[in-house]
């Protein structure tokens, strides 16, 4: 091991931290201003000009406010819960590439930290059930029934479009013959976008990870209305800042996987002459993504928890197998197009 | 299946077309809405054109008051040292603006359109002590130095307390 590659991995690690909660501060921002727009009203516009301080401001509040632990709530599980749900939002991002390679200080660096293993996906689906852990923790360890109910609700719907979401990573891996993330951005680059032969894929992919990040229309864990805010019901402070925090990174975690499995990732016009390039477009393709899961938020209703798990379990598992199908009998008939 | 795509697409076509639309919220406090016609704000004691003040004291407001919000004390006015026309002026009017529910029974009632409900709503108080009005609050301001409060006037000019009613503007 030498201390350079070391050193290496460790910034980079450090730098993507740091964008992911940067990214999280303006999404939450980006949120309401977009929100607020498509309720025909103005976003927050009082801090700071055009209301761009509106994060710190929040940030602030939520360290000011007092940290309750209720009385007979298990401490340490407690305390341990918005951790478990926080790390794996920020480490699934380690197996994505931003960019390409660049030289820097004389060395070739690639922007990523280990998107050239050869088992991404099956990393990127393996840290996204660990974050499962963190929800059912917070609803048990609350020690109130509603949290409680919350957190098992939420731990059925995240197993359940699990499923479908595993089914729909299987298109770009029969397409790319590959589960490294590195080979199906450059098997975009020779086929074109997965986005062409993955039209029913993507929709699936999509709906599967609402569902997984708990987004609207299957926010129900979360629902003000119906469970006095769920699992989190108990939690104040910076414990909350931080299972808010999980959400929205997971959000942004999930668009940068879409952008890269089915619109090509870094990838765009001059990404090889100037590999400076590939984080803006990565970066635009996020935007947009983020828009349409705040357009479907803006837009309809919450789905009620039974009706949930009946389109998870009777509908979306069986649409994913059929286009597991569909993509294998494609590849069976064209074997002309994995050139 | 079709038709569900197609209700979705209508769903979000809708709440796109609102981006394109201008927001309908006012920019409190840069921009202010205008107050309704007859809208109840904070009161305010009037004068004549004199400048004499109308209110003749005679507490008929504070009677009508259904939150027991107004009190008055009156006196004598003379030829000299005038404040109203007629005998009586008020030389105590307090009103308790946290008691006051903006009902208008005052405006109502005063027999002299003295006590009228204005179009500021912009009230804030720091105790309950500063939440009680007095006269010199409520009284409007005079609009030369010349018509100010107690004037010295012609004897038997100013004798009827009451005027002539016309009919009320706004």
């Amino acid at each position: 091991m030498d201390y350079v590659s070391i050193a290496e991995w460790v910034i980079k690690s450090l730098i993507l931290i740091l964008i992911l909660l940067a990214g999280f501060a303006y999404l939450t921002y980006y949120e309401r201003k977009a929100l607020a727009r498509l309720q025909s009203r103005y976003g927050p516009n009082r801090a700071g000009p055009f209301g761009l301080l509106q994060p710190v401001a929040d940030g602030i509040k939520l360290i000011f406010k007092e940290e309750l632990i209720p009385g007979q709530a298990d401490k340490l599980l407690f305390i341990l819960a918005p951790i478990i749900t926080v790390i794996p939002a920020l480490i699934i991002l380690a197996v994505v590439p931003i960019g390409g390679t660049i030289t820097l200080f004389g060395r070739e660096i690639s922007l990523s930290i280990a998107s050239n293993i050869n088992i991404g996906i099956l990393f990127i689906t393996a840290v996204t059930s660990i974050s499962v852990y963190g929800i059912v923790l917070a609803g048990w360890a609350s020690n109130n029934k509603y949290a409680l109910m919350g957190g098992i609700r939420a731990t059925a719907q995240m197993i359940s479009y699990e499923l479908a979401l595993g089914l729909a990573f299987i298109g770009p891996i029969l397409l790319a013959r590959s589960l490294s993330i590195d080979e199906i951005i450059n098997a975009q680059a020779r086929m074109g976008w997965f986005i062409i032969y993955q039209p029913l894929g993507v929709i699936i992919f999509w709906v599967a990870t609402l569902a997984e990040v708990n987004r609207h229309p299957f926010d129900m864990p979360e629902a003000e209305q119906e469970l006095t805010a769920g699992y989190h019901t108990e939690y104040s402070g910076m414990k909350f800042a931080l299972f808010f925090m999980a959400e929205y990174i997971k959000m942004i975690a999930v668009s940068v996987i879409l952008a890269t499995l089915f619109f090509g990732g870094y990838r765009g016009p001059f990404v090889d002459q100037i590999p400076l390039l590939g984080p803006l477009y990565l970066f635009i393709k996020v935007f947009l993504l983020l828009f349409i899961m705040i357009w479907v938020r803006a837009t309809f209703p919450r789905l009620r928890y039974d009706k949930l798990m009946g389109f998870g379990w009777k509908f979306l598992l069986p649409v994913a197998l059929l286009n597991v199908f569909l993509t294998a009998v494609l590849l069976v008939l064209f074997p002309g197009l994995l050139r | 299946m079709v038709s569900a795509i197609r209700e979705f697409a209508r769903g979000l076509k809708t709440t796109f077309s609102m981006i394109l639309e201008k927001p309908v919220t006012i920019q409190y406090p840069e921009v202010k809405r205008p107050v309704r016609t007859r809208f109840r704000g904070r009161h305010v004691l009037k004068r004549y054109d004199n400048g004499l003040e109308k209110c003749i004291g005679c507490a008929l407001c504070a009677a009508a008051c259904p939150a027991d919000a107004i009190f008055v004390e009156a006196s004598e006015n003379s030829d000299a040292i005038r404040f109203s026309p007629g005998d009586r002026y008020a030389s105590t009017y307090e009103i308790n603006m946290l008691r006051c529910i903006y009902c208008g029974y005052c405006e109502d009632a005063c027999p002299t359109e003295a006590i009228v409900l204005g179009d500021n709503y912009e009230l804030s108080f720091t105790s309950r002590r500063d939440a009680i009005y007095t006269k010199e609050r409520l009284l409007e301001p005079v609009s030369d130095l010349e018509k100010i409060t107690p004037q010295k006037v012609n004897p038997r000019e100013f004798d009827r307390s009451i005027p002539v009613m016309q009919d009320p503007v706004d």
